[in-house]
């Protein structure tokens, strides 16, 4: 479609299809560049959240170490308390940091956005684990690191894919930080980039929805292929919240 | 000596351990401990972002307790949640019920009305933007609702959707509804799952109607879950506001302000980042008592 055809088409189905404003989208509205920062951002802030939430996970359910309870259950607190606004004092800190404007601390503040819960989900799920294979490991002379690595991990994919779906939804869909962190349009995400776009061509709309296209579609991808992890994820948690 | 060692090898272990957590506890405590403490701290000063801070004690809570924009703003926040609460709540409830009974696609279903819930809020928010948009091109209709409203023989029923504060909200509160109620239904589907149907069959024995079953059975089976989900949207509610950025695009209009576009307006379009993280803390003080007190009477609830 284009600008004059989205209204004069009174048909349910466009006569013709126009490929021509991806194209545009695509190259002269940057959305090249966005689309890749969003797959980086989520790609490392997924994977940074995997590896840290399940190092404390592990070490929160079969370690013995003092302070335990109570770090345990400041995270636990930290996902009960909502902070609203918590966007001016993560600004603030970013600034003194100088890491606005920079792919490493968009990613580390993402990472904190993400963790408390995947940390709660893995304990969760390495408490109700059997502890044989571990005990096994054990004697046959594995340290702690292996067998978080040899044992723990290949048991915990179930929960490692409901952290993954969750966390790469809410990377992919984030906006706020993006805005305040990331003023240089070479390291926006899709979803600034959009805002951007709208702002910049009010009524392009054809060119928008082309761009809200490429927004959408891996998501809905992502979200019908593991729709049984998201259902799972989501039952688990308002049983046992 | 022996002793000695020992105490050294259990040290060394509990380091090794405390190692595992270590990444995850100084992220914490950077990008969390430390911007909550310093947003508490900065709500006490007036502070223009850069400059020198001048400490000006509860000045700023003052201040916001007189700001009538402020609590509009919460006004506005508390009507979108009362609707998400009642007409989202109960769209979402009355379709767990109708997919936990035995019909064609139910499959089908659950996944489509999950779709809206994972898209982004500012993917949603432009759609909107577009159906809504209240501006004319060569004499037609930008926005598809007013053109299909001009089109189909009401054309007195064209109108300014989101610029007119007598819809704007309501609008806005519909879309926020549309996406969210997938969240709920999921959840209350999942939950009137777990019911096991020997209540149901009891309930039959009895002699209940359908009415008395759902009132004497469904509901005090549900009451756990329906007061997460209860919580969940008041919460998501109240802090609505990408959404509304998205939707409303000639910047910021006072009708349809929301708590948290007010903190990012004074952060962002009048640099007063003092008093910025004193709304942000009455904000999450609200926030919090508000939640306490729909626990505590779920669980009075419970008891009765």
């Amino acid at each position: 479609m284009t600008n004059e055809t989205i209204f004069v088409d009174k048909a349910i189905i466009p006569q013709h299809l126009n490929f021509n404003n991806f194209a545009i989208a695509w190259t002269k509205g940057n959305f090249a560049v966005y689309f890749f920062n969003s797959a980086i951002y989520t790609v490392c802030v997924v994977l940074g959240i995997v590896l840290i939430a399940s190092l404390a996970a592990f070490a929160f359910s079969r370690l013995k170490f003092p302070g335990k309870d109570i770090i345990f259950y400041m995270f636990v607190a930290a996902m009960m308390i909502p902070l609203p606004g918590s966007f001016v004092a993560l600004f603030v800190l970013m600034n003194k940091l100088h890491l606005t404007n920079t792919r490493f601390g968009y990613i580390l503040c993402m990472i904190n956005v993400g963790l408390s819960m995947s940390i709660l989900l893995l304990k969760t799920f390495f408490d109700k684990m059997p502890r044989e294979l571990e005990d096994a490991a054990r004697i046959d002379g594995c340290g702690k690191i292996s067998i978080w690595w040899h044992v723990a991990l290949p048991l915990a994919r179930p929960a490692i894919a409901v952290i993954v779906i969750f966390n790469s939804l809410s990377v992919w869909n984030e906006y706020i930080l993006a805005t305040l962190l990331l003023g240089d349009s070479q390291l926006m995400p899709l979803q600034r980039g959009l805002m951007v776009f709208q702002g910049a061509n009010s009524t392009d709309y054809p060119v928008l929805m082309a761009g809200l296209t490429m927004a959408a579609i891996p998501i809905i991808v992502v979200y019908l292929c593991m729709q049984k992890h998201i259902v799972k994820g989501l039952s688990s948690g308002s049983v046992v919240g | 000596m022996n002793s000695k060692a020992k105490a050294q090898a259990i040290f060394k272990d509990n380091l090794q351990s405390f190692f595992f957590i270590l990444p995850a506890f100084a992220i914490f405590c950077v990008f969390y401990i430390y911007p909550f403490l310093n947003m508490i701290f900065l709500s006490f000063h007036e502070w223009r972002g850069i400059g020198p801070m001048h400490f000006i004690g509860l000045q700023n809570y003052k201040e916001l307790m007189g700001d009538n924009l402020w609590w509009d703003s919460m006004v506005h926040a508390g009507y979108i949640t009362l609707i998400a609460l009642t007409f989202q709540n109960a769209l979402a409830f009355a379709l767990a019920l109708a997919c936990d009974r035995e019909i064609r696609m139910k499959r089908f279903y659950r996944v489509v009305f999950f779709i809206p819930p994972v898209l982004s809020e500012v993917v949603v928010g432009l759609v909107w933007n577009w159906i809504l948009n209240p501006e004319m091109q060569n004499g037609q209709n930008i926005g598809f609702l007013n053109h299909l409203l001009y089109t189909s023989g009401f054309p007195q029923m064209v109108h300014n959707w989101l610029g007119d504060p007598k819809t704007a909200l309501t609008v806005i509160a519909i879309v926020h509804s549309w996406k969210g109620f997938g969240w709920g239904f999921i959840m209350l589907l999942a939950g009137l799952q777990t019911i096991d149907k020997q209540f149901y069959e009891a309930a039959k024995v009895d002699g209940a109607n359908a009415w008395e079953t759902f009132t004497n059975v469904t509901i005090p089976m549900m009451l756990p879950v329906i007061t997460v989900v209860v919580i969940l949207t008041i919460l998501g509610s109240m802090q609505v506001f990408v959404l509304i950025l998205s939707m409303v695009n000639e910047g910021l209009v006072n009708h349809t302000d929301v708590p948290v576009t007010r903190i990012l307006s004074s952060m962002t379009e009048t640099n007063r980042f003092g008093y910025a993280c004193a709304e942000a803390v009455i904000f999450g003080m609200i926030l919090v008592g508000v939640s306490f007190i729909m626990k505590k009477l779920s669980d009075k609830v419970k008891q009765a």
